[in-house]
């Protein structure tokens, strides 16, 4: 069928051999004049090498500040189909399982009241469902509360929908319950997650261990990572199955089979604490040095596994480069046993979010305050005290303040008897 | 909820000539005595009474007077 706007720029993004979403684009054009009206939209920009969408504005459902991002065309004169084409963020259930029931009845709310288009997820998780005008978000909010049991996601200033890992559900080195403390999470802080009254965004992701699956440690505000605090459990009759080229290494992510695993080399040597050796008949682990890298227990999945006294290091901070670079989140609780009811977490998540209210700027990120005001304030406003954990490199920076309360004795300086000794 | 609190962000608002939308702690500043949690919750009910509306950019909300929430006015681009 023909298309009401010629897109032959867009025409040049169907021939790689990869799949083009223009490609899908014209499949629901052929049925809905809004996703036609999208693809000249969008050649006019490659035309014109500027964008014609205006984003932001009062667009919502009752009651909400977040979940809806409304988005208007500048030229609804040559694209009226499309002169709103509002984002609706919907809450994406735990770890993202759904049955298909509900995919289709969702994808049938979205084919009747918008534009059938739905990203499935954004990178924050959300359900993204793209385009519809003002006078359906209503409707469509009343039936995805109402028949579906689903609410919408965070945006705006809000807190973000947490998001975590398959966790236990499908993975045997989940140490958290990563479900249960979304879930939670999503529940307790229905305020924030609604009704935006903070600097700027805030997320909380979870990962079931330290290999980090949804990368909450590079873009959450606050990352539950879990994590171990007694020793790795070793089957050391499994390790020599390993060397002897019985089992395949890494569970056979990389298509190898059973073949030779040289531990000293693949194993020992890339320990980055050099925390374990290896004799040619049984594997030793210093745990205490070991930093949780994961990285032994990736390769070797049926001799090693995680230990049994389960929980979560907390961390702080991460975002994406838009200011000052981007910041990995730095330890803020080492071990949190993160148990129902979460109490000692849910008492530490009010007092961040006391201090970043009070003390954070508008569109400035927890980490960029940290930055800005140190980590000692952070700590002071959390009621927690420095752990040698918390310290990527010790030592790298001379410049280390102590305050004379937190010294026995204490001490004051004469500003006035310095300066008489040392000019200025 | 005092109304008095609640018309001392409306006249905090309205003071601010040239400015429609305000960040949450600008709206704080009207409550100078108020922990931030706490006005928010005043300012919550504003929203739902709708003396206030949310104004959002997709990534940072503000807030502003209804006077100056006009979708048909968004629509046309002039908000």
């Amino acid at each position: 069928m023909a298309l009401k706007h010629k897109t032959p720029l867009l025409d040049e993004l169907e021939k790689g051999p990869w799949p083009s979403f223009v490609s899908d684009v014209k499949q629901i054009a052929a049925r809905k004049p809004m996703c036609e009206d999208l693809l000249g939209l969008l050649e006019q920009s490659y035309v014109d090498k500027e964008g014609h969408w205006k984003h932001g504005g009062i667009v919502g459902v009752l009651g909400y500040g977040g979940g809806v991002i409304g988005r208007y065309c500048d030229r609804p004169d040559l694209f009226p189909e499309v002169a709103h084409f509002h984002t609706m963020r919907v809450n994406q259930p735990s770890s993202k399982f759904y049955s298909t029931e509900v995919l289709k009845q969702l994808c049938d709310i979205w084919e009747k009241r918008g534009s059938g288009l739905t990203n499935m997820h954004g990178s924050t998780g959300d359900i993204i469902l793209l385009g519809t005008v003002t006078d359906q978000l209503e409707p469509i909010f009343y039936e995805l509360t109402h028949d579906m049991n689903m609410d919408l996601g965070g945006s705006g200033s809000n807190m973000r929908t947490p998001s975590c890992c398959l966790g236990k559900a499908r993975c045997e080195w989940s140490c958290i319950d990563t479900q249960a403390i979304t879930h939670d999470i999503t529940t307790e802080f229905q305020d924030e997650l609604h009704r935006p009254a903070f600097p700027y965004k805030f997320k909380f992701k979870t990962s079931g261990c330290p290999n980090d699956c949804v990368a909450a440690i590079a873009r959450a505000d606050c990352s539950i990572i879990g994590t171990w605090r007694d020793d790795i459990r070793i089957d050391q009759e499994a390790v020599k199955a390993y060397a002897a080229g019985e089992l395949a290494p890494n569970g056979n992510s990389f298509g190898t089979g059973p073949s030779v695993l040289d531990i000293q080399k693949e194993v020992c040597d890339l320990c980055p604490t050099r925390c374990m050796e290896w004799d040619g008949k049984t594997l030793k682990i210093w745990n205490e040095d070991c930093t949780r890298c994961m990285h032994c227990i990736n390769v070797m999945p049926r001799a090693l596994r995680p230990g049994t006294d389960t929980g979560a290091t907390i961390l702080c901070g991460a975002k994406a480069p838009i200011l000052e670079g981007a910041q990995l989140s730095s330890v803020i609780i080492p071990f949190i046993k993160m148990e129902e009811p979460y109490e000692e977490f849910k008492d530490f998540v009010d007092k961040m979010w006391d201090w970043w209210m009070e003390e954070g700027k508008n569109r400035e990120r927890l980490g960029e305050s940290i930055q800005r005001l140190g980590l000692r304030a952070f700590l002071n406003a959390c009621e927690l005290e420095p752990d040698p954990r918390m310290i990527n490199t010790p030592r790298y920076n001379p410049y280390i303040f102590y305050d004379p309360a937190d010294v026995p004795g204490g001490w004051e300086i004469d500003g006035k008897a310095y300066r008489e000794k040392h000019q200025a | 909820m005092s109304e008095e609190e609640k018309q001392a962000i409306i006249d905090f608002m309205k003071k601010k000539k040239g400015k429609t939308k305000h960040y949450f702690n600008e709206l704080c500043k009207a409550l100078p005595d108020m922990k931030m949690r706490a006005a928010k919750k005043i300012i919550n009910e504003m929203v739902n009474d709708g003396q206030l509306k949310y104004w959002s950019s997709g990534s940072t909300t503000l807030y502003i007077l209804p006077e100056h929430a006009d979708v048909s006015k968004e629509e046309e681009g002039i908000n």
